[in-house]
């Protein structure tokens, strides 16, 4: 800029001033108008991560004062002395990493569908977010009714069918494929951003394709599954997340049963801690959790930079 | 080409309706049971269309236990939440898309991944905190976090939308001497009805259908939530699925009554968070 170099020389401090001074004025608004979340932050969020990471040192019941144990907690569930902890984790890798690839297979799919050129697209998409916005608690309940081994609706169908009937939430073996089962039928949310996701692809990219021969296959390939591979991304990540957490179905359905075969992790902490009292080593679980968690999620991060593709910085025009 | 066109046009209907059934059917098998006679229920084949309605289920369900009482524990709770959730998540977006301050959006970075963070991470210290302040076992706990900032999930939703309004509004504003309370709130939360629906649907269904908060914090059955007093009457009447199926079928109508109310601002809700973040 060639302003004259006498009148900024004698202009700027003064603006500095008025600037510092209204900048300050708006740090001042802007925490306040954020201070429901900042606090919220600090006294949902950071003290009590915090405070669970302490508590995992301890030996504590609500009646007692905290009792300092070191890592005694996590040894304890390491070497399996807790008979619920392995079975909870095994059953809850199965669930997750089964389940997760799963529903985002199945809702990519059904999204795939709903963009295909149909009409209803509106009235399907509302069909199949239903389930998502009914209480978890309440459709727990119909689903176990539905599937209730010897007067169930869904034995019985399968029975007309000659397809073999299934104990579903009654037996070991069969309980954790009915919940991973349960949880795709969940997957509403996730359907409905696929589809919207779908629908941004530019049309002439297709177009382009068809010009030189291309085959649906071809379009799958070149064109969908890489401009949607953003939004793939975040649904896994958010369907992991959520995964690690199912708490409803194990609580009203199966109380982790038969045999603790559907003993979810989440659900197994909240016993530790709300059943049984174990505060200490509920804690412990819990902050295991957490770093599972953010691992995965780490992982998945990692993995995302080589396999989504990103166009170029306006991507979002 | 144009027949085999044709047939995976039928197959795109055909499944798609298959996917619908399985989505609609298990709240049609609902009401039907929820109507049906006890001695109709076991019968082999079922009916799909009972003999004989029986509305008598629902009176029986709904007097067996005090579900006025619970009704109205939600309705108190629900209303809280929401309330709270757009006063602050409003004025917290507010913060985060019209202020121009310092740190502002490394900030709301650091803020957002608590989003990924599980609850039952920080369940522990929430309900011992609770505890000691002699809070467990009333509605606080269920409303208190609408009312701080009431999720990062509400103020990324709002934020994107604020920021979809043209700055010029807040210059014009400004010109005429508001100040950032009078902007916000003649001028910004005004022009975002639509969001705010949004919001307040989203929040209507997160606290109604909730289960896990009123499971923790919640002890006296005088306080249980409609979704508490689900799962006592499923304790209680196991095996009478026809009562229960007409306690659940009344448990879901307000989240299904709202759901065909506010489709629309919903799926548009969902759809924001997800493309665009």
């Amino acid at each position: 800029m060639d302003t004259n170099p006498e009148f900024t020389a004698g202009y700027r401090p003064k603006l500095r001033r008025s600037q510092k001074r209204r900048e300050r004025k708006e740090l001042l608004a802007g925490l306040m108008f954020a201070s429901p979340v900042l606090l919220g932050f600090l006294i949902f969020v950071l003290g009590p991560i915090v405070c669970t990471l302490l508590f995992s040192f301890t030996e504590y019941n609500i009646a007692s004062t905290p009792k300092w144990v070191g890592l005694d907690n996590y040894a304890h569930l390491f070497r399996g002395k807790d008979a619920f902890f392995y079975p909870a984790v095994k059953a809850t890798f199965v669930y997750v990493f089964v389940s997760v690839p799963l529903g985002i297979a199945f809702s990519l799919a059904v999204a795939l569908l709903l963009n295909a050129n149909i009409k209803g697209r509106a009235f399907f998409r509302g069909v199949f977010y239903l389930p998502v916005i009914i209480p978890l608690a309440a459709s727990s309940m119909v689903w176990m009714w539905l599937l209730q081994p010897d007067f169930g609706i869904v034995n019985y169908v399968l029975g007309v069918l000659h397809l073999p009937t299934s104990p579903w939430l009654s037996s070991d073996e069969t309980v954790l494929p009915t919940l991973i089962l349960f949880s795709v039928w969940l997957t509403g949310n996730t359907i409905v951003i696929f589809l919207a996701g779908l629908q941004n692809i530019p049309s002439h990219l297709y177009e382009a394709i068809e010009v030189d021969g291309g085959t649906l296959l071809h379009k799958m390939v070149y064109i969908t599954l890489p401009m949607s591979s953003p939004i793939i991304f975040f649904n896994t990540v958010i369907a992991f997340i959520n995964a690690f957490q199912t708490f409803v179905q194990p609580a009203v359905m199966t109380q982790g049963g038969p045999n603790n075969a559907s003993l979810l992790y989440v659900y197994y902490l909240f016993q530790e801690a709300f059943k049984f009292s174990r505060f200490g080593s509920a804690s412990a679980s819990a902050f295991l959790l957490f770093i599972v968690v953010m691992l995965v999620t780490g992982i998945l991060f990692r993995f995302s930079k080589s396999l989504v593709y990103y166009e170029g910085q306006d991507h979002r025009t | 080409m144009n027949r085999t066109n044709r047939i995976g046009h039928i197959a795109v209907y055909v499944l798609l309706a298959a996917g619908g059934v399985v989505c609609l059917f298990p709240f049609l098998w609902m009401v039907r049971t929820a109507f049906t006679d006890m001695g109709q229920l076991f019968l082999n084949p079922p009916r799909f269309i009972p003999d004989t309605f029986r509305p008598d289920n629902f009176k029986e369900a709904l007097t067996s236990n005090p579900f006025g009482r619970y009704f109205l524990n939600s309705f108190i709770v629900t209303s809280l939440s929401i309330a709270g959730v757009l006063a602050s998540s409003s004025l917290c977006a507010y913060s985060f898309s019209r202020i121009q301050w310092k740190g502002r959006d490394r900030i709301f970075g650091l803020l957002m991944t608590g989003l990924m963070l599980p609850f039952f991470v920080v369940m522990i210290p929430q309900f011992i905190g609770w505890k000691l302040l002699g809070l467990t076992d009333t509605f606080v706990p269920l409303v208190a976090p609408a009312w701080f900032g009431g999720g990062m999930f509400n103020i990324f939703l709002l934020r994107q939308f604020f920021l979809s309004i043209p700055r010029e509004m807040d210059e014009a504003a400004k010109m005429d001497g508001a100040g950032h309370w009078r902007t916000y709130a003649r001028i910004i939360v005004p022009m975002s009805s639509q969001a705010m629906i949004v919001v307040g649907v989203l929040t209507f269904l997160a606290s109604w259908n909730d289960y896990l908060a009123p499971v923790i914090f919640i002890t006296s059955e005088k306080n249980y939530t409609l979704m508490l007093g689900l799962t006592l009457f499923q304790g209680s009447y196991s095996a009478q699925w026809q009562l229960m199926m007409a306690a659940t079928t009344v448990v879901v109508l307000p989240s299904l009554l709202i759901y065909l109310v506010a489709q629309r601002y919903l799926v548009e809700g969902v759809v924001m968070t997800g493309v665009k973040g």
